[in-house]
C-alpha cells in the first residue's frame, strides 16, 4: 500500500515544478495507473517513491515505511522497473537477472527458483542462456522486470511499461500484470496510454502539469466528467488531449 | 559489493577491446617502445663513435701539413661542395671545415691561424661530430705549440698550469639508470591504461546503457556499488601492472646492455618491490579516472577527458628528465613523483631506502583513498544518475 501525501519537487533551484501537492493511494490487490501527458511529473513522481530523488516537501509511506528515512527497506519492499531498462550486453539474460538476485542478497538457490518461475511466466525460456545483445524490446523488457522482481517483493512500480512494445508482448505484459494483482500485489504503472488504464486499472490517478486532476475508479470518473466515454472523459478531466495517446 | 566486483569482471573480461587494450597492449605498449627507443639511440651512438670521420675540407692546399696529420689520424678528407654552408644547411653534410687562404700566412708570423668549421648545432646528432673535429684540431694544436716552445728552449710542460683529470665515479648501474629516466613512465602509465576502460565503462558506460537507474535501485548503499566497481576497475589496473613490469624484465633481456656500458638492474626483484611502489598508484588512477568518467554523459566524452589525463604522470618524469637530481626524502613525499624517483634508485641498483618506500606508498595511499571517498559520494548526486536531466 502507498500513500503519497501533497509531494512536490521542483529542479534548477524551484525554476522548474515537476511535481506540484500530488497525493494519491495504492492499495493492495490493486492496479493504480498514474494516466498523464509527456512531461506531467509522472516519472518524477516514482522516482521519489522508489528513492531515487528527495521530494522538496510533502510525504510518502509504502507500507507504513518512510521511503526518506529508510531507503534501504524501501528498496527491498518495492519492484522497480524504471523508465530506463538498461541491460548488461555482454551478460547472458540469466547472469543479468541473477545479478540483481545477488545485490538483494539472496541465497543462490532462490535466485534459481525465481528465474525459474520468471522463465515460465514471461514467456523467456528461448532467449534466457542468450546475451542480451540484440535482444528486441520485448525480450528487454522482459528481462527488465524479471530482474526487478527477482525477490518477490509485494509492491510492484512500472514506469511505461508497455513503451515500444508489440501488441503480443503488451497483452503478456497486462496480463502478468493482472496474476500480481491477483495475488495481493499493489501494482502502480505510468503511462500515457488511456487504452493501458482502461484495460488494466482499477483506479486511476490524473496527472497533469505536475498536479492531480482526478482521480478514482473508471466509473466515478465518467460520473464526475459527466460524458458517455473514458476518452472524452480524460480529455475533460485534464483539460487537452495533447499528449495523450488512444 | 562482492556482487558488483566479480559482475563488473565478468562483464568486462568478455569484452575482447577490453582484454586488447588493458591485458595485451597496456603492458606490452611501454616495453615493446622502451627497447626500441633504447637499441635504436645505442647504435646510433655506437656508430658515430667508431665510424671513420669523413670530413670535406675547404682550402685543404692551404694546409697541407695539418691535412696531413688528419690523414694520419685515420680521417678521410673530402672534396668539399661548391657552398658548405648551403650543404649543411640542407643537411647534405653535417660538418664542412674551411681553411681559409690566410691560413699559411698568419702560421708563418706566429699568429693563431683560423680554421672555421661550419655546422648546424642544433642539430643534435652533428654534436659528436663537431667534438670529433675538435679534438683533432687540438690534437695538432698542442703538438704545434709544444714543438715550438721546446725550439725557443722553452719545457712545454709550463704552459699547464692544471693538470685536470675526470675521475669517473658512475657504476654502470647509474649510467643504467640515467637511460633509463623514462622507465618510470612506462610503468606508471601502465596503472592509468589498464584503468582507464573500466573505469568508463562501469560509470559513463552505465549511463549510456541506461542501466544505472535500475542498478541504484538495489537495496545496496550507493557508496558500496561505487567501491565494487573501483575495486574491479583497480584489479585490472594491477593485473596492467604486473603483466607489465613482467615485460620490461622480458624485454631487457634483449637491449644491447653490454655495448652501452651500463647495467640495467631490472630483475624480478626489482620488478616485485617496483609493484609494491606503483600499487598505491593503481588505486589512485582507478579513482581519478572514475571520478572523471562519472561526469561524462556517454563512453565518448568520458574518452576525450581520459586523454588530458593520461599526461598527469607524464610530468614528473620529464622533470626528472629535465633535472635529474638525487632522490631527497621531499620527493618521496609527491604522489606520482615518489614512483618515479624511487623506480629510478632500483633499477640504479642503489641500497633501498625503506622509510622513503614507506612516504612513497603511504602519501599515495592517503590521496587515492581521499578519491576513492570521493568517488563513494558521486552517485549521491541525482544529476549523476539520469541520463537526460
Amino acid at each position: 500500500m502507498i500513500e503519497a501525501r501533497n509531494l512536490r519537487k521542483t529542479f534548477n533551484k524551484g525554476k522548474v515544478v515537476a511535481v506540484d501537492n500530488v497525493s494519491f493511494t495504492a492499495r493492495d490487490g490493486e492496479i493504480t495507473g498514474l494516466l498523464g501527458p509527456n512531461g506531467a511529473g509522472k516519472t518524477t513522481t516514482l522516482r521519489m517513491l522508489y528513492t531515487l530523488l528527495r521530494p522538496d516537501s510533502g510525504s510518502m509511506r509504502i507500507d507504513g515505511i518512510d521511503p526518506e528515512e529508510q531507503p534501504l527497506s524501501i528498496k527491498r519492499a518495492l519492484g522497480v522497473v524504471p523508465d530506463s531498462r538498461g541491460l548488461y550486453d555482454r551478460l547472458t539474460a540469466r547472469e543479468n537477472i541473477r545479478y540483481y538476485g545477488k545485490l538483494h542478497g539472496l541465497k543462490k538457490a532462490d535466485i534459481q527458483r525465481r528465474i525459474d518461475d520468471m522463465v515460465e511466466i514471461l514467456g523467456m525460456s528461448e532467449f534466457i542462456d542468450r546475451r542480451t545483445t540484440g535482444f528486441s524490446q520485448g525480450q528487454r523488457v522482459k528481462v527488465a522486470i524479471a530482474r526487478a522482481l527477482i525477490h518477490e517483493p509485494r509492491t510492484v512500480l512500472l514506469d511505461e511499461p508497455s513503451n515500444g512494445l508489440d501488441v503480443m508482448t503488451t497483452r503478456a505484459l497486462r496480463e502478468f500484470l493482472r496474476q500480481l494483482k491477483a495475488r495481493g500485489s499493489c501494482v502502480v504503472l505510468s503511462t500515457h496510454i488511456m487504452q493501458e488504464v482502461a484495460a488494466l486499472c482499477d483506479r486511476i490517478v490524473i496527472v497533469a502539469d505536475g498536479k492531480v486532476a482526478a482521480e478514482g475508479t473508471a466509473d466515478q470518473l465518467l460520473a464526475r466528467s459527466g460524458e458517455a466515454n473514458l476518452e472524452d472523459a480524460f480529455v475533460k478531466l485534464i483539460g487537452s488531449a495533447e499528449g495523450l495517446l488512444a | 559489493m562482492n556482487a558488483v566486483f566479480l559482475k563488473e569482471l565478468l562483464d568486462n573480461f568478455r569484452d575482447r577491446r577490453v582484454i586488447l587494450n588493458t591485458l595485451v597492449i597496456g603492458p606490452l605498449m611501454g616495453p615493446v617502445i622502451f627497447a626500441v627507443m633504447i637499441s635504436f639511440m645505442a647504435s646510433q651512438a655506437a656508430e658515430r663513435m667508431e665510424s671513420r670521420l669523413e670530413l670535406p675540407v675547404v682550402g685543404a692546399e692551404n694546409a697541407p701539413n695539418l691535412i696531413g696529420f688528419l690523414e694520419r689520424q685515420g680521417v678521410l678528407i673530402e672534396e668539399a661542395p661548391e657552398n658548405p654552408e648551403e650543404a649543411v644547411r640542407r643537411e647534405d653534410e653535417e660538418v664542412v671545415v674551411r681553411i681559409g687562404a690566410d691560413f699559411a700566412e698568419d702560421w708563418e708570423a706566429g699568429r693563431p691561424a683560423s680554421v672555421e668549421i661550419i655546422a648546424d648545432q642544433s642539430r643534435r646528432y652533428s654534436g659528436t661530430t663537431i667534438s670529433r673535429v675538435r679534438s683533432y684540431l687540438n690534437g695538432y694544436s698542442q703538438q704545434i705549440s709544444q714543438l715550438r716552445l721546446q725550439m725557443r728552449g722553452v719545457h712545454p710542460e709550463i704552459t699547464r698550469p692544471i693538470n685536470s683529470v675526470v675521475t669517473d665515479l658512475s657504476t654502470p648501474e647509474s649510467r643504467g639508470g640515467m637511460v633509463l629516466a623514462f622507465l618510470p613512465y612506462f610503468i606508471l602509465i601502465t596503472v592509468f591504461m589498464g584503468s582507464m576502460h573500466m573505469a568508463i565503462d562501469t560509470t559513463a558506460g552505465e549511463r549510456e546503457r541506461k542501466s544505472l537507474e535500475p542498478l541504484l535501485i538495489n537495496p545496496l548503499p550507493r557508496w558500496q556499488i561505487m567501491t565494487g566497481k573501483l575495486v574491479a576497475t583497480t584489479f585490472f589496473a594491477l593485473a596492467t601492472l604486473a603483466l607489465g613490469l613482467v615485460a620490461f624484465v622480458y624485454a631487457m633481456g634483449f637491449l644491447p646492455v653490454a655495448a652501452m656500458d651500463v647495467a640495467l638492474n631490472l630483475d624480478f626483484r626489482v620488478a616485485a618491490l617496483a609493484f609494491l611502489l606503483v600499487a598505491p598508484a593503481a588505486l589512485l588512477a582507478a579513482a581519478l579516472l572514475t571520478i572523471l568518467a562519472s561526469f561524462a554523459k556517454s563512453f565518448r566524452e568520458a574518452q576525450s577527458y581520459m586523454g588530458l589525463v593520461i599526461i598527469i604522470p607524464m610530468v614528473p618524469s620529464f622533470w626528472i628528465l629535465i633535472d635529474p637530481s638525487r632522490a631527497e626524502t621531499w620527493m618521496t613525499l609527491v604522489p606520482l613523483l615518489s614512483q618515479n624517483v624511487l623506480i629510478l634508485e632500483l633499477v640504479r641498483g642503489e641500497a633501498i631506502n625503506w622509510a622513503w618506500f614507506g612516504y612513497s606508498i603511504g602519501t599515495t595511499s592517503a590521496l587515492a583513498g581521499i578519491l576513492a571517498a570521493v568517488a563513494g559520494t558521486l552517485y549521491n548526486r541525482p544529476k549523476l544518475i539520469f541520463t537526460s536531466g
